[in-house]
């Protein structure tokens, strides 16, 4: 037997413990004992036999020698450089992660609307932290545990009762570094009574040969009547592996809107965990994929209805190519005594070569007769008759399959509520699916956001 | 009407009895007040008898309790058989001394003690009945309470039958009608005797004894059960059936069904099966394997109605099955269809391996779960050719406190070009307290294959019951009606004997006093 690879990490938390804690708050640190705890006792990451990671070997993802920055070393990173993913005609507040640091800038601070707080986790008010830090949902899992055992830095937002922000806030995660890194990365969002805000994650990686893990916890607070829309943009490098897992919390009258997009990566497995707390909630979640190469994208989510009258849409899509993989694990609870809710859920799936390969099993789990649930998966190859029709109109196959692709992405891009960024994901998708994305990452779209 | 007053009066009985009652009923309506009419009227839906719960009293052989190696040679001594099949036994039982029981079910199931089982129980009489003046005549009047035409006169209604009681096949009827046309249709253990080299030749290659906990339990001390042969090019022209019983207190059933279909030929092949009422639990860890060659069609129906256990969750037999067919011809069908009304917890998933080219599967489900009731049901679909075809239709009916889940996986491996399935999972819930859920594992490695699956779980609407009563149908009848109309396109695939058979034990199962 090989050596589980959790155990160079909980190794090296054990040796370096105090200079983690020390790099870290006590509302952070507080998190570990039960992390290590959790974790020596399952003895190893999740792995294929386990049920609900059949495709995705989480021990495998983090089986490389990677380092943790205790030492909290400052990686120069040129912005400018390393982030492509501008979103043009939107003006957004900036924030950037370099690795797992939380570098802020100075346009993001000045330009703060009163009542949002954007900051690092550690310079967080502590009473916030303290009641909502690792609170947004009750269950406890591999994930969690890894992500609170080496977390060093965060982000932290904060959307005062009643605020309704205009801007969206943008989070770029960054890998940069020539030596292997494990980054954990959380984000805090508490969006109190009545606010509004959205936010676009990007995660890139910098230096494309060298091989990066990140541990990604988003908790996500929306509170009553709260409005929250989450983007979250992948375009990472085939040496990139990410576990990001959400946890959301929704309280009555709240609408949570999660659209998640991996154009390019390595291994990503990501996590949906949403608990409908209060009434007549709204919640979409959805995502898309595309995938050449050897990519490998593993969808997951577990939404739970606890209460009355919500309703809940999740729609997932994947484009595979070559020798891609994807997985698509979904499942829906109605909880006893949560009544009249509607809940779909639906994943469809274009195999576009011989080697691509798609596992899907979208799950429900209902405990109460007053509810309407439904849930559906296909798996396919493009529609013969369209490509057929739009050739004998003169357009070249190529061009016929690019575009079919990309209309079968529409409805996911459709779930996104900013419009400059619905266009930008048109042109990415365009992109991709011409080729000229792919490995080569974005060299293509140049530019900078439009800073104030 | 008649039947509602004697169902009235079976009530009672099994009231005073102390069996099966309707206690829930208040529970129901305390948790939610506003619907207590609603949920009486469902519950009194939902809470049929089981009238299959007698007890016959027969001399049996019961060996001891416990599984040890001397047990399973024990067993294989009793039954005479050939030293191969003893290593057989033996192999499986040493494998399965390496395995733990599965615990991914959704199933609240509690550890069971192989160790407190008798693994081979027989009515006395057992030494190969040759007429039925040999057959006790207690047993003889057990099937004829169930309905089975054992009986020489009741023959004319066209089916040949096996009766298995507890471990042993109690009598194959029609045989020599069958052996004009070649058909070999016996109990294994003549199978074992008479045709080794069939049986040596397909027994376990499609259920590997190393397949699973159970299976690996079943190929070391399996008793008895059926094993079918058609030769090329033969239909067979009856539905041959086998009757499962179990009577013995503190016993296991482990039967094998071995059925063979030969190139060009076709067979209707039924299976149903009850059990006395008792407190305790009792196991039942079948294997069916089926082969299918070259354009033939094997259509396997069950209707399982084990007893469930009392409207408290006592007793009830655990129901734990590998079934699986091997379509190893080109175009070979095999198609599985069951109604799922009994059993305290169901684990089974017939599945099919489509290995021939043009092959195809079907499965055709109805699971109905009341009371606490389990089941953890569905099928596989393993596609291995080109232009194979699925099509899984799977109707959930939950009531009471049971939890019903579908659990199926569709494969498509690298070489099954154009491989095709339809998956369609519909779950009903009747009554607030009561889980249906839907597991679907869908597994593509191939860009040419289309697969699709699509589920709907909902209660019964209200629009539907008001249209009902509108045109002066009472609500209880109107359920019993929709519910019918659910199931309708599953009964519709089983033979003719049996859709009425299922239709009256759903009708039992889920409509009490509905007449």
């Amino acid at each position: 037997m090989t050596m589980p690879s959790l155990k160079q990490y909980t190794d090296l938390f054990r040796q370096e413990r105090t200079a983690i804690d020390s790099n870290a708050t006590e509302a952070l640190n507080a998190g570990r004992d039960r992390a290590m705890e959790f974790l020596e006792a399952a003895g190893r990451l999740p792995e294929k036999s386990d049920e609900g990671y059949e495709k995705t070997s989480v021990e495998a993802m983090f089986a490389p020698d990677l380092g943790v920055n205790v030492n909290r070393v400052n990686f120069p990173v040129n912005v400018a450089e390393s982030f492509r993913c501008d979103v043009p005609n939107i003006t957004t507040l900036l924030a950037v992660v370099v690795n797992d640091r939380f570098v802020p800038s100075a346009t993001l601070l000045k330009n703060l609307p009163e009542g949002v707080t954007v900051c690092s986790l550690r310079d967080a008010d502590s009473a916030l932290i303290g009641r909502w830090l690792g609170k947004a949902v009750e269950r406890y899992d591999a994930a969690m545990a890894f992500n609170s055992l080496l977390l060093q830095d965060g982000v932290f937002i904060h959307v005062a009762k009643g605020v309704k922000m205009a801007k969206a806030i943008q989070i770029v995660d960054i890998f940069s570094g020539q030596t292997p890194l494990l980054a954990p990365r959380r984000v805090l969002l508490v969006a109190e009574e009545g606010a509004e805000v959205s936010v676009l994650k990007c995660d890139h990686t910098q230096t494309r040969d060298v091989v990066f893990g990140s541990t990604e916890v988003v908790e996500i607070i929306a509170g009553e009547g709260a409005r929250v829309d989450w983007y979250d943009l992948e375009e990472s490098s085939p040496a990139t592996a990410r576990w990001c897992q959400f946890r959301c919390r929704q309280e009555a009258g709240s609408s949570l809107n999660i659209c998640a997009a991996t154009l390019t990566n390595g291994t990503t497995r990501n996590e949906y965990l949403v608990d409908i707390k209060g009434d007549c909630c709204e919640t979409i979640l959805s995502g898309m994929a595309t995938g050449s190469g050897s990519q490998h994208i593993d969808n997951s989510s577990y939404l739970v209805h606890r209460s009355d009258r919500s309703h809940s849409d999740q729609l997932f899509k994947y484009v595979l190519d070559d020798e891609a993989t994807g997985a698509f694990e979904g499942l829906i609870e109605v909880a006893h005594g949560a009544r009249f809710n509607e809940a779909y859920q639906s994943n469809r799936n274009l195999l576009a070569s011989t080697g691509a390969r798609m596992h899907t099993k979208p799950q429900l789990l209902i405990y109460n007769d007053d509810v309407k649930c439904s849930h559906g998966a296909t798996i396919g190859q493009l529609d013969s008759a369209a490509l057929f029709y739009m050739r004998s109109r003169g357009i070249p196959e190529s061009e016929a399959r690019k575009m079919l692709m990309q209309a079968f992405m529409v409805d996911v891009v459709e779930k996104i509520r900013l419009e400059s960024l619905r266009d930008r994901l048109r042109h990415l998708l365009e992109l991709r699916f011409s080729g000229n994305c792919g490995d080569a990452a974005c060299a293509t779209c140049r530019g900078r956001v439009a800073e104030k | 009407m008649d039947k509602d007053k004697n169902n009235k009066k079976d009530k009672d009985d099994a009231e005073e009895k102390n069996l099966p009652g309707r206690k829930d009923d208040d529970a129901a309506g305390k948790d939610i007040p506003e619907r207590k009419d609603d949920s009486s009227i469902i519950d009194d839906v939902t809470s049929g008898d089981y009238k299959y719960g007698f007890v016959t009293d027969v001399d049996t052989e019961v060996i001891p309790v416990g599984l040890s190696e001397d047990v399973v040679r024990l067993i294989s001594k009793k039954k005479n058989e050939p030293e191969w099949l003893l290593e057989f036994r033996l192999k499986a039982y040493r494998h399965w001394l390496t395995m733990t029981p599965p615990k991914w079910g959704h199933l609240d199931m509690p550890d069971i003690d192989f160790q407190a089982i008798s693994y081979y129980a027989a009515p006395v009489k057992k030494d190969g009945p040759k007429d039925l003046d040999e057959i006790d005549p207690e047993v003889l009047k057990t099937f004829d309470r169930l309905g089975i035409p054992l009986q020489e006169q009741k023959m004319l209604s066209g089916m040949a039958v096996d009766a298995v009681m507890d471990s042993v096949s109690v009598k194959t009827t029609h045989r020599e009608a069958l052996a004009e046309k070649g058909i070999i249709f016996c109990s294994i253990s003549e199978a074992v005797k008479d045709y080794p080299d069939l049986v040596k030749k397909y027994l376990g290659s499609v259920v590997s004894y190393k397949d699973n906990f159970y299976a690996a339990l079943n190929s070391a001390v399996f008793s008895d059960g059926s094993f079918v042969y058609i030769p090329k090019g033969v239909r067979c022209p009856m539905e041959l059936s086998t009757y499962f019983r179990i009577n013995a207190a503190g016993t296991g059933q482990f039967e094998r069904t071995l059925i063979v279909a030969d190139d060009d030929s076709y067979v209707s092949y039924l299976e149903g099966c009850t059990a006395p009422m008792r407190d305790e639990n009792q196991l039942h860890a079948a294997i069916v394997e089926i082969v299918v060659e070259e354009r033939a069609e094997v259509k396997y129906s069950t209707v399982q109605n084990w007893y469930a256990g009392d409207a408290e969750g006592r007793g009830g037999v655990y129901n734990l099955v590998t079934k699986r067919g091997l379509c190893r011809g080109d175009y070979s069908k095999l198609s599985w269809t069951q109604v799922e009304t009994g059993s305290a917890i169901t684990w089974k998933y017939p599945s099919c391996v489509l290995a021939g080219r043009g092959s195809s599967g079907e499965f055709y489900s109805v699971a109905v779960t009341r009371n606490h009731q389990q089941a953890d049901t569905g099928t596989k679909m393993i596609h291995l050719a080109p232009d194979t075809r699925s099509t899984i239709v799977s109707k959930g009916i939950s009531a009471g406190h049971s939890e019903n889940s579908y659990r199926g996986l569709v494969k498509v491996t690298p070489a099954a070009e154009r491989a095709r399935n339809h998956t369609q999972c519909d779950s009903l819930l009747l009554g607030s307290n009561c889980g249906a859920h839907t597991f679907p594992y869908v597994d593509v490695m191939n860009q040419s294959a289309v697969v699709e699956h699509e589920a709907t779980t909902s209660k019964i609407s209200e629009e539907q019951l008001f249209y009902c009563n509108q045109r002066g149908i009472p609500t209880e009848e109107a359920v019993g009606l929709i519910v019918n109309g659910y199931a309708k396109e599953v009964m519709n695939k089983l033979p003719m004997e049996f859709a009425v058979e299922a239709q009256r034990l759903l009708q039992i199962t889920l409509e009490g006093s509905v007449g």
